[in-house]
């Protein structure tokens, strides 16, 4: 044992000596690493196909971009991502040429050249109070030759002009209680109508000369009933809104400048009532539609403003835009989902009975409802109208329908994934489906020889082109079976619309994907939030026969009392094996190190009313359970009032909810920040999977320091109160960053340190003995990395060889975190250059080779430090036993090597998480990285040192050891007679 | 050597008898000489054969305290290169710090052979066996020195420790910041 992991250090130490710069070369991207583009939900699409040219469609999306995609095939021609404090409030396209962007909650105004997505101009516009944003793109509204783009946000109405983003006039809504709910421009006037209302009961219209923000004309008529929600335009000079109750319908019409109402009883309507009623606006001239519960009903308008059902309907429906087709026409689609199919329609405005397009398309049941749709024409070659729908799914996937058929699909709700963990592949073996793989020995010769061209530089360039696709496309790395090194595994990834999607490691394809039930909107739940994902079956050894499954928890709702809902889902197969819905509520879930004879993990849950609940719910896990009660703790740390409390397990639950699994908590410790002056801004904890391999940290000299290695111990960062706003808000006297190292068992606080002058937001990563955080250090103006290690001086006194020979220590005995700890801890910090989205750490199987922070730095990449960097033992002049230790001198700020950014030339766009996961190889780590789009690669921090790199010629080694034996046995004849000669002369 | 060696080993083979023919009657009928008495002769021959032999011997313990002596040279050259390779631990100390142990292991294992041509029943062989016994230990001392300085030897704590895994906690605690 010994021997064998000295064998290992110098290996390791070994490699390591050569400086462990670790980059590619240009011919290895793409060998083990693959990345994904994704836009996110579409939340509007404008479709730019007026020309000859490309078919192309502009798009915004919840996940804050902007793209401009290929409508033949969907792909991205350009993309921006704004950033989560940049969301887009409208689109257009201006001028033909220009996509106009409104965002920051209607401040920022920007335009981008539509062909190539750079950006023209951008304005930023300001108001004098914060109000819905509106955005207008009037056809035919020119000033002085300008075209105009008009803009309601913040209470002000801006006219912009489209070439250069200059505001022409602006004109304020000062109105105390004024909510502008819709900015009409009626098409062919210089009119613009601002309507809205005033203190809940008043309906305001501004008449407006669109040429130079005049106001014409202010009306304003009370309405006793009240207002609800938004209006919808039916006409240019009507409205349609919904009265406080939601039971009446007011058609609102101004023409004239005079205001007149128009009341509508729902039932008069339809003869059941269902409820409240909701406007879903509409721009379609005549048309609106209102929501009741799970029905919707499509109500025309007619030129008397007489209100008139025209169609009822128990399936989700979603209406398109109006599409402005031929003179005065107006297209719209409406389209619903009806068991395994969808159904799309296209009429015209003015003349619901007919249809123009009526469609019904095959859509896989894991998409869900669609949820928006847009339409857009063209005309087929007898001159006729054709239609083709843009359609975005519950999944947020997003879709083309031309002619009754799927053009194609993106998966645009991996843009928002929640939670990722991983599974295997099964074991390869016979009746398992295994992906086909050439296994020719022509055709594997053939490789080799083409690659032993290439070694020795005899390859012609349509060889070198050949080889590359040959490593590129290698069928090895996406086959469906577990392998030797660990290397192709399954991610499963849970995302925001509540689908699971298991991606192949090999190549970033989906398997499969599933939308969880449990997670989309039914009766009982109405906004269910997904929240993580947890390993709940990994069977080896035992239970080989079972496959693993995954535990998706969610919740029904915001508030921290509603109901969760657990789901099971096996991972060789994507499908449900099971669902529950709770009772109680899902707080905490704390997967305990624990499973049963089947491999379930035993997870334990916390209600908001700190009962502990046990899963699974079988006998044999209770008595696991209990037989473990004693030593099982939780804590929860209230951020708001900036307590953290530790509890133990006290027993079955008493009282009214007496259950079989359910365990009464009682409170133990808590620990009481002083709110004025601490906040908590951050925790952070090991990570429960990580595998140390040593207890000891051998340093120069042969001594021996041993870290102090506990699963219990949690990192919390908290900031003076002052200084928790944003960076550069206070001077440095007044703020100040506390970093804390707590006992989760008995709340002690281990370490303390106080960082003056420093800021948050604070990044941190905890892995073995010591956490690295990230903060902003105002007196330097600079960012700051710090490290904490933290070792046991209890042990330290193990020091007689012979005691160790022989065994007669108790270093590895089971200790108590009751037992008085003595600790020391290093610590030191480092000036950092970028500012950070996350960190990470690479991990690996058996924790023996050396660790790598992984940093997602404010550019969307991540880079790779080595943690040497980040070592307190770090001095500016390191003695030679030290150096020969591998510590390097100390310099003020943490070197930045281009070569070490993992995602080489590529952007994780919108970085949001950064997962590790260790090989079976025990110098490999796998990396995911996601955001807007998805990265995946192999890292070996102490590079491959135990296996042979992908391109190692076998070839080569094959015919050189044929040359040998060749060569030796002829020389050795050759001696041989030679020799005979000799003796004869 | 060669060309004697394949004279030798060639097909007609001749050979010179240097065997003392004195003692055997003469083979042609010649007197001896007047004075001559074969009975000295033969007295004189024994004498002649013991100091022969005496001679050997001597030259035999003579050689043996030469061999035995001979890994001294050897351990001042070893010294001299652990000298010249340094105290960090790289392809070449590696590989002088390892000849060095298994020069003198080998060379205890041979010594039974190392001595064999010098075996005689009138030499005393134990002191020169001990004395390269001695030097060679003294040379593998040297070599398990060397290893020690290279820090290969697991004399320290550190040496032990290094691999133990970390203990078990008794107690397990888990949760956060509530979802």
């Amino acid at each position: 044992m010994a021997i064998r992991s000295f064998l290992i250090l110098f290996i390791l130490f070994f490699f390591s000596s050569l400086n462990p710069i670790l980059s590619l070369y240009e011919d290895q991207v793409g060998l083990v690493d693959w990345h994904q583009q994704y836009l996110g939900k579409v939340k509007q699409a404008v479709f730019h196909t007026h020309k000859t040219g490309r078919k192309r469609v502009v798009v915004s999306t919840e996940e804050n971009v902007v793209a401009l995609l290929d409508l033949r095939q969907g792909e991205i021609f350009w993309r921006h991502v704004l950033g989560s404090n940049d969301v887009i409030d409208g689109i257009d396209i201006a001028l033909g040429k220009y996509v106009i962007t409104l965002s920051s909650g209607g401040s920022i105004l920007r335009a981008w050249n539509l062909p190539d997505g750079q950006m023209v101009w951008e304005s930023s516009l300001r108001g004098p109070k914060h109000s819905k944003s509106l955005l207008l793109v009037p056809t035919n509204l020119k000033i002085e030759k300008d075209n105009i783009v008009i803009i309601f946000s913040n209470g002000r109405l801006n006219a912009v002009s489209c070439i250069d983003g200059e505001v022409l006039w602006e004109k304020d809504f000062e109105g105390e209680s004024l909510e502008v709910q819709q900015v009409i421009q009626p098409p062919g006037s210089n009119l613009i109508y601002v309507v809205g209302f005033a203190s809940s009961s008043l309906f305001e219209m501004y008449q407006i000369n669109a040429l130079n923000g005049e106001l014409l004309k202010h009306e304003s008529a009370a309405f006793s009933g009240g207002f609800l929600g938004e209006v919808s335009p039916v006409f240019s000079e009507t409205v349609v809104a919904l009265d406080s109750t939601g039971l009446i319908l007011l058609t609102v019409s101004f023409q004239n400048g005079m205001i007149s109402f128009q009341q509508t009883p729902i039932s008069n309507l339809v003869k059941d009532s269902f409820g409240p009623a909701k406007i879903i606006p509409s721009s379609v001239t005549g048309i609106f539609a209102i929501k009741m519960n799970a029905v919707t009903i499509v109500i025309r308008v007619t030129d008397e403003n007489k209100l008139e059902v025209v169609e009822k309907t128990n399936h989700e429906t979603s209406i398109s835009d109006a599409l402005p087709v031929s003179e005065g026409q107006q297209a719209f689609a409406l389209v619903q989902r009806a068991g395994p199919e969808i159904h799309l329609r296209v009429k015209l405005a003015h003349n619901w009975d007919d249809n123009l397009l009526k469609e019904s398309v095959k859509m896989d049941q894991h998409r869900g409802l669609v949820h928006k749709i847009y339409i857009n024409n063209y005309i087929r070659t007898d001159k006729s109208y054709g239609f083709r729908a843009l359609i975005v799914m519950e999944d947020h996937s997003l879709l083309l329908l031309q002619q009754g058929e799927i053009v194609w699909s993106r998966e645009d709700g991996l843009a928002s994934i929640i939670d990722v963990t991983t599974s295997e592949l099964p074991v390869e073996r016979d009746g398992v489906s295994v992906a086909k793989v050439e296994h020719n020995l022509f055709e594997w010769l053939k490789g080799h020889m083409l690659k032993l061209k290439g070694t020795l530089m005899l390859a012609s360039p349509q060889d070198i082109a050949a080889i590359q696709s040959m490593r590129l496309k290698n069928s090895e790395k996406s086959k469906m079976t577990r392998d030797h090194n660990g290397f192709r595994k399954l991610l499963i990834v849970l995302t925001r619309a509540g689908k699971l999607f298991a991606l192949h490691t090999g190549d970033g394809h989906i398997v499969w994907s599933y939308l969880l039930q449990s997670l989309q909107k039914s009766k009982v739940c109405q906004h269910p939030i997904g929240l993580n994902l947890y390993k709940w079956q990994v069977p080896h050894h035992h239970a080989m026969d079972e496959n693993p499954s995954v535990l998706v928890i969610g919740k029904c709702g915001p508030s921290s009392d509603a109901p969760g809902a657990l789901s099971f889902v096996d991972t060789y197969t994507g499908k449900e094996l099971s669902s529950l819905s709770l009772v109680h509520s899902v707080a905490q879930v704390i997967p305990l190190p624990y499973t049963d004879s089947t491999e379930q993990r035993l997870h334990l849950l916390i209600d908001a009313d700190k009962h502990a609940h046990l899963y699974p719910k079988t006998p044999e896990a209770i008595s696991i359970f209990e037989r473990e009660l004693s030593n099982i703790y939780w804590y929860s740390v209230e951020d708001d009032n900036g307590i953290i409390k530790g509890h133990a397990l006290r027993g079955k639950c008493t009282g009214e909810v007496a259950d079989e699994v359910c365990f009464d908590t009682r409170e133990l410790w808590s620990i009481v920040f002083p709110s004025e002056s601490e906040k908590i801004i951050a925790t952070v904890t090991r990570k429960l999977n990580e595998v140390v391999h040593t207890q000891a940290k051998v340093i120069a000299d042969q001594e021996v320091m041993y870290k102090y290695i506990s699963r219990n111990l949690l990192f919390v960062a908290t900031v003076a109160l002052k200084g928790s706003g944003e960076i550069g808000s206070v001077t440095p006297e007044e703020s100040w960053l506390v970093a804390y190292l707590i006992d989760t068992v008995t709340g002690r606080i281990l370490h303390r340190v106080t960082h003056h002058g420093s800021q948050g937001p604070v990044h941190a990563v905890f892995s073995e003995n010591w956490v690295v955080y990230h903060y902003f250090n105002l007196k330097a103006h600079r960012y700051e990395m710090s490290v904490i290690e933290i070792y046991d001086q209890s042990r330290a006194d193990n020091k007689d060889v012979w005691k160790l020979v022989l065994g007669k220590h108790n270093l590895t005995s089971p200790i108590s975190l009751y037992s008085r700890p003595d600790v020391i801890t290093k610590s030191q910090s480092y000036f950092f250059t970028h500012s950070v989205k996350t960190i990470a750490v690479t991990s690996t199987t058996k924790g023996i080779t050396s660790k790598q922070l992984l940093i997602g730095t404010i550019g969307d990449q991540v880079l790779a430090l080595d943690k040497r960097f980040l070592d307190p033992r770090r001095t500016v002049n390191p003695t030679q036993a030290e150096k020969e230790e591998g510590i390097i001198p100390l310099t003020d700020s943490l070197p930045i090597i281009p070569q070490s950014y993992v995602t080489h030339a590529l952007r994780v766009e919108g970085l949001r998480g950064i997962i590790t996961v260790p090989a079976k190889l025990e110098s490999t780590t796998l990396v995911f990285a996601h955001g807007v789009d998805l990265f995946f690669t192999q890292l070996a921090p102490s590079r491959t040192y135990d296996s042979l790199t992908d391109d190692f010629n076998y070839a080569l080694l094959l015919i050189t050891i044929v040359a040998l034996v060749a060569a030796i046995s002829l020389t050795w004849t050759l001696s041989e007679r030679k020799e005979l000669q000799e003796n004869w002369r | 050597m060669e060309k004697g060696k394949g004279i030798m080993g060639s097909g007609g083979r001749w050979a010179v008898d240097f065997s003392d023919n004195s003692t055997a009657p003469p083979s042609r009928d010649i007197p001896d000489p007047p004075g001559f008495t074969r009975a000295s002769v033969d007295q004189d021959d024994s004498t002649v054969s013991r100091q022969k032999k005496d001679a050997e011997s001597n030259w035999k313990a003579q050689k043996a305290w030469e061999v035995a002596q001979a890994p001294f040279k050897n351990l001042l050259m070893m010294g001299f290169m652990m000298w010249m390779a340094g105290n960090t631990v790289h392809l070449f100390s590696i590989g002088i710090t390892f000849s060095a142990l298994w020069q003198p292991i080998s060379a205890l294992q041979g010594v039974g052979k190392v001595f064999e041509p010098y075996k005689d029943n009138k030499v005393d062989l134990l002191g020169p066996k001990l004395l390269f016994i001695a030097l060679n230990l003294g040379g593998l001392a040297l070599g398990v020195w060397k290893l020690n300085t290279l820090g290969l030897l697991p004399t320290h704590a550190s040496d032990w420790v290094s691999s133990l895994p970390p203990a078990q906690e008794v107690e397990y605690s888990g949760g956060g910041i509530p979802l």
